[in-house]
């Protein structure tokens, strides 16, 4: 884990630096670049990068074809407005799905800091909370989906609120977060399982790669999750209250 | 350093449930923006800078990047800026399209006055 010593070959240890002449020398030393990092997160950091790319990039094209377009854009505000007990509530469901998903960071960021002091039950829980979050907050998204194809008529080729683009941007950019969403919650019930079972103390190789983890793997998992709140943020700003 | 990485197993759980509450307090800020009904740059600015904040909290505390050494913050944080010359490529193309667009598709209320040195030669 992270505060062993940094060793070389010899296990001699090797001098850290700090600060920008630590960059220097971390990128130009022998064997490993990323100290004090296990090597899957240090890949899990670096796919999370590659998939910011990802959805910048739809983010970027929502962007054109929000500026190129000369008609209207939808009021989201009201698209996704919800009447609850007699009372209109404008982008009441998406907050709530906003509030969601940061809980279900909360929790997994607890359940990170429990893995490592090796709580065995309570990081079991708080990943069970995070998936349990995570499933709510696909149901809701289904539910605004339906509501949307079926109550308001958005196709991705058009709609009857205004620019033909807003169907494509919305259900290819929430749709690619929802897929995201859901592979986490798989994700999660795996962990869960390998820390209840002991997989993760006893470092037992796993089921599908055969490889050796520690709680690392749940710091790993939390990182991925993390971002998916991360992406719900920028979605959250650009898509429904731009 | 050594007081940096002693740190990353040992959080007190206190900093979780502050960086919890600091961002569902951002979250409903930035949903009273929408329910207040601000607009123009009060609104954007407004916007951005709620995003901004919880994008940073999350990143520096829930994923820990805050406890990391800088070599691997700056792989994967400089990066990232590279998307601002995407973006701003793109907006410069998606203006033109809007003022061609105006000018030749419709006469809608997007139409824009173009000016000499944008005219097709």
């Amino acid at each position: 884990m992270s505060n062993e010593a940094v060793v070389d070959e010899a296990g001699r240890p090797i001098a850290m630096v700090e600060g920008l002449p630590g960059v220097v020398s971390d990128w130009s030393s022998d064997q490993r670049a990323f100290k004090r990092v296990p090597w899957g997160k240090a890949m899990m950091w670096i796919f999370l990068l590659s998939d910011t790319f990802i959805f910048s990039i739809f983010l970027t094209s929502y962007m054109t074809v929000r500026m190129t377009t000369t008609v209207p854009w939808p009021n989201t505000s009201e698209v996704f407005a919800l009447t609850v007990f007699g009372e209109h509530i404008p982008l009441i469901l998406i907050a709530i799905m906003t509030f969601i998903l940061i809980s279900s960071s909360g929790t997994m960021a607890m359940a990170v800091k429990f893995g490592y002091e090796k709580k065995r039950k309570i990081t079991t829980y708080l990943i069970l909370a995070t998936a349990l979050f995570g499933a709510s907050f696909v149901g809701m998204q289904v539910f605004e989906w339906s509501k949307l194809i079926f109550e308001e008529g958005v196709r991705p080729w058009g709609n009857p609120m205004g620019s033909a683009q807003f169907g494509a941007a919305f259900f290819m950019i929430t749709g690619f977060h929802g897929f995201h969403v859901s592979v986490g919650v798989v994700l999660l019930l795996i962990v869960a399982r390998k820390v209840w079972t002991g997989d993760l103390e006893n470092m037992r190789p796993g089921f599908f790669t055969g490889r050796k983890g520690g709680y690392e793997i749940v710091e790993i998992v939390g990182l991925y999750w993390h971002f998916v709140d991360l992406v719900w943020v920028f979605i959250f700003a650009f898509f429904y209250l731009w | 350093m050594s007081e940096a990485t002693a740190e990353v197993q040992e959080h007190p759980i206190a900093i979780y449930f502050w960086v919890w509450g600091l961002l569902f307090v951002l979250s409903a800020m930035s949903y009273m923006v929408d329910y207040m009904q601000f607009q123009g740059y009060l609104r954007w600015s407004l916007i951005l800078l709620f995003m901004f904040l919880k994008a940073g909290f999350i990143i520096a505390f829930f994923m820990h990047m805050r406890y990391e050494r800088l070599a691997l913050a700056c792989a994967i944080l400089i990066p990232t800026g590279c998307l601002l010359v995407l973006i701003g490529l793109m907006s410069f193309e998606a203006n033109h399209t809007y003022d061609t667009r105006g000018a030749y598709l419709d006469a809608g209320p997007g139409i824009m006055v173009v000016q000499e040195s944008e005219k097709p030669h």
